[in-house]
């Protein structure tokens, strides 16, 4: 497989973030009550993540070996709050909904994980690749889980109305719902992932 | 008296930190396989919240609202939490050897601990006092310590069943913290004051 195809492909499958790596498990449980509400905050995340691994490719020879967790905790921390004006401007209803979550994408294992693991190693084209591959692969994740408990919960996907509202169960919208899902998608990934193998 | 009581017990049971709000997964995951272990992450994150908390909210208070910094809020705060934990443990390694050996592990990690920046942030969103904030920061660190320590029972129960081989591990104990998220419901609804 071509070598820059590899990046997006592993960040996508090979290494998804969240059903593979088990990295950024709170947005993923506390934003997925609805396919809508997944995939912004996978976005959100995607764009930060994309803008934060560029910058510290490029930034990597000159930063001090000592203070570069630091130096990468800022410019991830620049890029949310440029996410949060933004956000704040624009799209206030999701804003609001998503709430504390987004400032947490600052806390994100996944952003410092790819800083250290891949951008500090890598030019700022791979890292831009790897962004977005990883940053689709949370997406497509958080997107999936969404769906399932809101299709579980309400009978929507997206909002569309797929089955009678009355016969959804509730419990799939509400917290334990999200782990329940969670847990039992992870296995699914796992079972393809090693018949694959 | 009977608004700090509210808060504690909405902190600990109804707005659990872990099975309510998700927030702390990450330890609450990846440190639960042990009681022990469980009970000094717990013990740790209460130290460094109740302190995180303080000094965030002077922070806010005095420097950021003043100033019309509002906007730099997460950045200062990350900083300030990192800058916080790094001190903690270069203070505790001289003054309180022991302390430092029974939570010294656990220290780094939380850093990058959402739980602990997730609560310096709501209680700015809250709008509470000082004391109130540190009430709060304490009942949600009490919340987090009680929420994994049940999980860290279960999951030393559950590594001698036998489990289908695609959820072992981390789907099984996923499907639990869901079994347990569902018990504490049973709190929500709880309104005192």
């Amino acid at each position: 497989m071509n070598a820059k195809l590899k990046i997006l492909y592993n960040g996508i499958i090979a290494e998804n973030p969240a059903f593979v790596l088990l990295l950024g498990m709170c947005p993923t449980l506390g934003t997925t009550g609805s396919a809508m509400n997944g995939m912004s905050m996978g976005l959100a995340t995607m764009g930060v993540l994309i803008c934060s691994n560029v910058v510290i490719s490029m930034i990597k020879n000159f930063v001090p070996a000592k203070v570069h967790i630091p130096a990468y905790i800022v410019v991830i921390a620049t890029f949310v709050s440029v996410l949060q004006l933004v956000m704040q401007a624009y799209l206030p209803a999701l804003y609001a909904t998503l709430g504390i979550f987004i400032p947490l994408i600052v806390v994100n294992c996944i952003l410092l994980g790819r800083a250290e693991s891949f951008a500090s190693r890598h030019n700022v084209f791979d890292s831009f690749l790897d962004g977005i591959g990883i940053g689709l692969g949370f997406t497509v994740a958080l997107t999936i889980l969404g769906a399932m408990r809101e299709f579980l919960g309400t009978g929507c996907i997206f909002g569309a109305q797929i089955y009678p509202e009355t016969y959804g169960s509730l419990l799939f919208v509400l917290a334990p719902g999200a782990f329940i899902a969670l847990g039992l998608l992870i296995a699914l990934f796992t079972k393809i992932r090693t018949k694959n193998a | 008296m009977i608004e700090y009581i509210s808060i504690i017990i909405t902190a600990i049971f109804v707005n659990n930190i872990v099975f309510a709000q998700f927030l702390g997964i990450c330890p609450f995951l990846g440190v639960s396989r042990k009681l022990s272990s469980a009970t000094g992450m717990g013990a740790a994150v209460a130290f460094v919240m109740v302190l995180a908390t303080a000094v965030t909210w002077l922070l806010q208070d005095l420097v950021l609202t003043p100033f019309g910094l509002g906007f730099m809020q997460t950045i200062v705060f990350i900083l300030v939490i990192a800058a916080l934990v790094q001190m903690l443990e270069i203070i505790l390694k001289k003054i309180a050897p022991v302390l430092y050996s029974a939570l010294g592990v656990f220290l780094p990690l939380i850093t990058t601990n959402c739980a602990v920046l997730g609560v310096a942030i709501e209680v700015t969103r809250k709008g509470y006092n000082l004391g109130e904030s540190i009430v709060y920061a304490f009942a949600i660190a009490v919340g987090f310590t009680m929420a994994i320590s049940i999980f860290a029972g279960i999951r030393e129960q559950l590594a001698l069943t036998s489990v289908p081989k695609a959820m072992r591990g981390v789907p099984i104990a996923l499907i639990c913290a869901g079994l347990l998220a569902m018990a504490f419901m049973g709190f929500s609804g709880i309104k005192i004051g």
